[in-house]
């Protein structure tokens, strides 16, 4: 049951051989099991989870059922979350409980699914580790001294070790498609605009998008049927019009063209991950897609252009954070700017500090035009590219990280050096593209390896489509973690 | 411990080396304009974590981009496209309650601030 994909689940829910409560049941069991040792829950509350359980039951059984009526689904804690803290990862929120649902929360209820739990993460989603929690770091369900991904690495580690069915996370600069990789489960980055922002912590606003992570692409097509939507309280929110993302789930490969981009194969990645990508690669030509080289020359000014708009955007949004209106407050403040001062240095972590610093210096006085804006134009030469290169093929294909995961404090020394990780996911996010990753393999230390694929604008159903048929033929998506065992 | 060592050539063919570097001066001044205290002790290790992602940036500051429209959101269709205004109509509901509950310190329905003006 712990194993099923989400269809098989909705099946038998569908034909009462289960019910909401047993399979929620079965989540808690597993959570008490491994969480300890995986820290991949910040909140879980088996009460709340039970009684929605009960009336996702009830709901099937009045035959007002949809297909994830009753499915269990662990959130990443940044989603705002009624009667439920949400954290976001820092002692800023610790004990913030918000009075109101985010947009995703909502739509997972109104489908009838089980509020499983909040996940852990980093700190208001700023790291690629999930190393960077005041709740201290997750592990990986492969090997638990090395990291899950991040930011989403909770939901990741949740769900590759079956602690949940299917997860939330959130992308900014890849903190769904690289936490997928890390811990060899899928995870889409919608294109932007397609899941609202509403109630989803504020990172970099140009870039955060919310996404499912689940261990099938079929899966993830279920759940983006749940969360893609038209809202107005998000004014990115696009409105279009309701689309089925499993569609395209019997497209043929035959004929597809899939970009390569030169950059992307750089001889500074890990060579095994290169040899699995090349793998999947070949059986997609085996299947009669044709792989077409591309140049995407400002590759390399991805990561620094990110880090620039992003750690800009943050600085901006994290200015809410006052020790008034809601979050930590120092004690005994000598004043106002004290009050401010301290409230902010004790609720964030060193790299949150961090971020907020570089934002408040490329958007001061008399640098702005240098670091800001120009990280604006830099930005929409890498669309650019991004746009010029669909002409040429109908995605594009590559290793979702330049590693597979790696050992926990590996990266604390140097905050750079954890950035450049980012290489292949930033890109698709500064274009707003949708993206997803996908296991294709392992290396010799048995550590997953992501495939990533990234597609036009509102290609997402044609991203799963391809990435149902890989799975298809393929089994990398159905291994079990020898280190949290059925 | 394991280190990733990644080096993704660029245009100079590494990360360059910061052109201008942070001084403590300036780390202050951040910090008041960003509203974080920063600790004497800590002031070292902020500033050289910040020359360095500084020498990160500085990659993107020497690319060529003349005559190129800024982008400022991804929404599809660029430009202003998806980001709408809305109607100038009051939609929520009066719920100061709610909200002063999660605040740290109130008192008769207001924010709780060190006294400002004497």
């Amino acid at each position: 049951m712990l194993d099923a994909t989400l269809s098989e689940l909705g099946n038998a829910l569908a034909r009462r051989t289960l019910s909401s409560v047993e399979l929620t049941q079965h989540c808690l069991e597993r959570i008490g099991r491994w969480n300890g040792r995986l820290n991949a829950f910040i909140t879980v509350d088996a009460e709340r989870s039970l009684a929605e359980a009960r009336a996702a039951d009830a709901r099937r059984a009045a035959g007002n059922a949809g297909p994830l009526t009753g499915i269990p689904v662990a959130h990443k804690d940044i989603y705002c979350t009624r009667g439920m803290p949400t954290t976001c990862g820092s002692r800023m929120l610790a004990n913030f409980t918000s009075p109101y649902d985010a947009f995703v929360i909502e739509r997972f209820a109104r489908a009838g699914c089980v509020l499983l739990g909040k996940t852990n993460m980093d700190e208001f989603a700023m790291g690629s580790s999930s190393e960077r929690s005041h709740f201290g770091p997750v592990r990986n369900p492969w090997d638990l001294d090395r990291v899950p991904g991040g930011s989403s690495g909770g939901s990741a580690a949740a769900v590759a070790a079956r602690l949940a069915p299917a997860a939330t996370g959130t992308d900014t600069g890849g903190s769904i498609r690289q936490p997928a990789a890390f811990s060899g489960v899928c995870g889409l980055k919608p294109t932007y605009g397609t899941v609202s922002r509403y109630g989803m912590v504020a990172f970099a606003s140009s870039l955060d998008q919310g996404g499912p992570m689940a261990r099938s692409a079929e899966d993830l097509a279920l759940l983006m049927n749940a969360m893609a939507g038209h809202d107005a309280r998000d004014s990115t929110s696009l409105e279009r019009a309701p689309e089925d993302f499993a569609r395209e789930r019997s497209l043929d490969v035959a004929g597809l063209r899939i970009g390569l981009p030169r950059q992307y194969f750089a001889p500074a990645c890990q060579a095994e991950v290169l040899a699995r990508v090349r793998e999947a690669l070949a059986w997609f030509e085996s299947r009669g897609a044709r792989l077409v080289e591309l140049d995407l020359p400002n590759t390399a000014r991805a990561v620094p252009v990110y880090y620039v708009i992003a750690p800009a955007e943050a600085s901006s949004n994290l200015s809410r954070f006052d020790g008034v209106r809601y979050g930590h407050r120092a004690r005994d403040p000598l004043d106002l700017f004290d009050l401010y001062c301290r409230s902010r240095a004790e609720g964030f972590g060193a790299e949150v500090r961090r971020r907020i610093l570089i934002g408040t210096y490329v958007l001061s006085h008399g640098y702005y035009d240098a670091y800001y804006l120009q990280a604006q134009k830099v930005r929409r030469l890498i669309a650019n590219d991004l746009e010029a290169a669909f002409s040429r093929c109908d995605l594009i294909a590559g290793p979702t990280a330049p590693t597979t995961a790696y050992a926990i404090g590996a990266n604390a020394a140097d905050p750079v050096q954890m950035y450049l990780g980012d290489i292949f996911t930033i890109p698709a996010s500064l274009a707003g593209l949708p993206a997803l990753s996908i296991p294709c393999g392992f290396d010799a230390a048995g550590l997953p390896v992501g495939l990533q694929l990234v597609g036009p604008h509102f290609a997402e159903s044609r991203l799963l489509g391809i990435a149902h048929r890989y799975q298809q033929a393929t089994d990398w998506h159905r291994r079990v973690p020898a280190q949290t065992p059925l | 411990m394991e280190k990733i060592l990644l080096r993704f050539p660029g245009p100079a063919g590494n990360i360059p080396s910061c052109s201008m570097s942070l001084t403590a001066e300036q780390i202050e001044r951040l910090a008041r304009l960003a509203r974080l205290a920063i600790t004497a002790e800590e002031r070292e290790a902020v500033r050289g974590d910040l020359n360095r992602i500084l020498g990160l940036i500085d990659e993107m500051r020497a690319v060529d981009t003349a005559g190129v429209e800024p982008m400022a959101h991804a929404v599809a269709g660029g430009g202003g496209a998806g980001q709408r205004l809305r109607e100038d109509r009051v939609t929520e509901p009066d719920r100061r309650a709610e909200f002063l509950a999660v605040a740290p310190a109130v008192e008769d329905g207001l924010y709780l601030v060190p006294r400002v003006v004497e």
